[in-house]
């Protein structure tokens, strides 16, 4: 057991940290440039030197590194402040599922463009009737001529108002069974075809949207995969560099913003971090999040052996969402009247006011639905991790 | 950055695995815990025949030279299989002697402690919670005089390290004059306990004493996190393969949502939290700066979630869990000493904020 890094990692981070600093933050003119214009100027250069896009192959503007998970957490940990991989779903989701399913064309028209943040993409999976059940969907999409023509409804669709492009489930194939019936299409938002409505949420912002389709158009050979093939596809993950141990370093954030909070803030005329009370609950909290970060170190040294981390993996998405809901309850105990004002501005991991704070009591119940509810991820965990017989309903067969 | 076990380690906890199964399956688990006495002298050897005496201590005085982190992974097992006996305060006197202790009191005790030729323990408690050696009151010296509670094993000892005022550490042999060991009904069967009563009781104080006694309720604290996982992890797996066994309503229970996410549940308690007491007795042997408080935040959370994992089981095993006969129940009681001994959770929780400057 030995939490350092050895002789030739810690020589990759001096590369790191040498380039960083002759590259963050920019200098001259480039330093007037807009914020937007400087990440994409050191994403480029970045990339060039080997430290982002590292999964994705030069010819599609990445970097094209073996895969070393090791090394990719030197680079979170000294990259801080410099811009990371561009974010959104697009190079989180869209970009690995072409990589490994994506026809050749698809992968030079979109890989790299999206990489850079030149375009943005949204996903239209849910919708109002398909949500844990997502296979029950319904939007269909019809091959006309050289076209498929899309009709119906899909929800939660994040930024999809700020989207140029969406990646898609649609029924094609309306005889054939649940599953074996979808495709996954890409298509573009910038049609008539398409409305967004915005929905809002109880925390007043409103990030997703609901997005109707009335005769939507995208070409017929804007499917990855084959037709039928789409849940498959959909169910591609990011195998190379996975962050192991990226949700326990927001909660760990998550937790010393907490534990400055209970500092800062007076309770009974003293702060509240010296009420018997509170104490006990923040460690017993503490005691979660330092297990959910020993337990990435562990999944961690396991992908850079390339063994097998086991069930436990399974668990980190249900354990980041314990930790949140217990993070909202305690900094409200602690906010005290300060639970009486609407929200402020979402900070995770950030410095945060207040306010702020009745944010997080709301958007960590958000976080615990989204992407597959806490219910699911006990299901996958029950079925999966622990070998138990699969629910019959659920099953869908 | 290798946060896992070396070959070295899995193969340790390999052999300790295999030893009790062989050696120590449930039904040799539960003639003991209904047993008498409580302790099983030639288990206990075959144990001290796999160097399980003296883990942590140096080869030269007859231990196995390991580290707290090997004896904890020994303690994960013996948990895990709940294994009666004395390890754990037989494990902590060696290590009281080999910190505390002087040269000579290392070389007279330490070999015959590896060996088993002595069986030692540790008397620490005072009742009322008071446990931390800031609390002990048996006044010191060359005699001690006072009252000591739930020492493991303390009707069996051979030799009894015990805490004194003003946290020093004194040991005291079997036969001595004045010692008097009277059995406790102790609620976990595998680790009995008793209450000494020393009255000018000769003793040999240990001259470091008052430095390695905070440590040795650090170590203390680890094995008992360690344990607390094996148990817990090894209730989960009897509460699954229940799950997968017992039939209602014409199939299995486990696949009913409510049972499903109640196992779920107890797993993601369970196993993300074994990293703390690795981490914990990583940071004994190499970070001690962060070595009192992993510690005691290992113990306050793994035995916390040992006794909720052992509430859990009895309820997913239903009436049978509830009985005498059910394996839980052994678990269930194991889960109260290690949460309760050397102080509850809530303790070291408070400890923990204080040592972070809260």
């Amino acid at each position: 057991m030995d939490l350092s890094y050895s002789a030739e990692y810690e020589a990759f981070r001096g590369e790191v940290k040498q380039f960083l600093a002759g590259h963050w933050p920019l200098r001259g003119d480039e330093a007037k440039l807009p914020g937007e214009k400087k990440a994409a100027l050191f994403r480029e250069r970045a990339i060039a030197a080997g430290f982002l896009a590292r999964a994705i192959p030069k010819r599609y503007g990445g970097s094209e590194q073996s895969a070393d998970v090791l090394k990719a957490q030197i680079i979170r940990e000294e990259r801080a402040r410099a811009p990371g991989e561009m974010a959104g779903i697009g190079p989180s989701m869209l970009v690995p599922t072409l990589l490994e399913k994506g026809s050749e064309w698809q992968k030079e028209k979109f890989i790299a463009p999206t990489i850079r943040g030149d375009i943005v993409w949204c996903q239209g999976y849910s919708e109002p009737g398909s949500g844990s059940d997502l296979a029950s969907l319904q939007t269909k999409a019809q091959l006309v001529g050289d076209e498929w023509v899309i009709n119906g409804q899909k929800i939660w669709t994040s930024g999809a108002h700020r989207a140029d492009y969406m990646f898609c489930l649609c029924r094609t194939e309306p005889d054939a069974q649940k599953h074996a019936g979808i495709s996954y299409l890409l298509l573009s938002m910038k049609q008539p075809g398409i409305e967004v409505r915005p929905l809002r949420q109880m925390t007043g912002a409103a990030d997703f949207n609901e997005v109707f389709f009335t005769d939507a158009r995208t070409p017929k050979d804007w499917i990855v995969g084959k037709r039928g093939e789409g849940w498959l596809v959909s169910r591609t993950t990011l195998k190379h560099e996975r962050n192991m141990i990226g949700d326990a370093q927001n909660a760990l954030a998550t937790f010393s913003g907490l534990v400055r909070l209970a500092q800062q803030t007076q309770k009974d005329g003293k702060p509240a971090i010296q009420n018997a009370a509170i104490r006990q609950r923040l460690v017993q909290l503490e005691g979660y999040v330092r297990a959910h970060q020993y337990s990435g170190y562990r999944q961690l040294t396991k992908a850079s052996k390339g063994e097998d981390p086991g069930r436990v993996q399974l668990m980190n998405k249900l354990t980041s969402t314990n930790i949140g809901h217990e993070v909202a309850k305690l900094a409200l105990e602690i906010l005290g009247d300060d639970g009486l004002y609407e929200p402020g501005e979402r900070m995770l991991g950030g410095p945060r006011d207040n306010a702020g704070w009745v944010g997080q009591f709301m958007w960590s119940l958000g976080s615990a639905v989204a992407g597959g509810t806490a219910n699911i991820q006990r299901n996958v965990i029950g079925e999966r991790g622990l070998g138990l017989p699969r629910d019959a309903a659920a099953s869908g067969k | 950055m290798n946060f896992d076990l070396s070959e070295e380690q899995q193969l340790l906890q390999e052999t300790v695995r295999q030893f009790a199964a062989n050696e120590c399956p449930p039904t040799r688990v539960r003639a003991i815990f209904d047993g008498e006495d409580g302790h099983d002298p030639s288990l206990w050897k075959g144990l001290v025949e796999l160097g399980l005496g003296a883990v942590a201590v140096p080869d030269e005085l007859g231990g196995a030279g390991l580290e707290l982190l090997d004896a904890a992974l020994v303690a994960e097992v013996l948990g895990a299989a709940a294994v009666p006996g004395p390890f754990l305060g037989h494990s902590l006197a060696g290590l009281a002697i080999l910190w505390g202790g002087s040269d000579s009191q290392k070389k007279t005790w330490l070999p015959k402690l590896a060996t088993g030729e002595l069986l030692g323990t540790v008397a620490l408690a005072e009742g009322d919670g008071r446990w931390q050696p800031g609390e002990w009151a048996v006044a010191g010296g060359s005699t001690l005089s006072g009252v000591k509670a739930a020492v493991p094993f303390g009707a069996n000892a051979d030799l009894v390290v015990v805490g004194t005022a003003g946290g020093g550490l004194a040991v005291v042999e079997r036969g001595a004059r004045g010692l008097a060991a009277q059995s406790q009904p102790g609620i976990d069967r595998t680790r009995r306990i008793a209450e000494l009563r020393f009255e000018n009781t000769p003793c040999e104080s240990l001259p470091n004493g008052v430095t390695a006694s905070a440590r040795v309720r650090d170590a203390g604290l680890v094995l008992l996190a360690a344990d607390a996982f094996g148990g817990a992890q090894q209730l989960l797996e009897m509460s699954v393969e229940y799950a997968k066994t017992r039939q209602q309503f014409g199939v299995t229970i486990g696949s009913f949502q409510g049972l499903k996410h109640q196992l779920a549940n107890l797993a993601v308690e369970i196993e993300p939290a074994r990293g703390l007491y690795w981490y914990a007795a990583h940071a004994f042997d190499h970070v001690p700066a962060e070595s009192e408080r992993t510690a005691a935040l290992a113990k306050a959370h793994l035995t916390h979630v040992y006794m909720q994992a052992a509430r859990d089981s009895v309820e997913a095993h239903g009436g049978i869990g509830f009985t005498w006969e059910c394996d839980v129940q052994i678990y269930f009681k194991r889960a109260m000493f290690d949460r309760a001994f050397l102080g509850a959770p809530a303790i070291h929780r408070e400890r923990a904020a204080a040592l972070a400057g809260w």
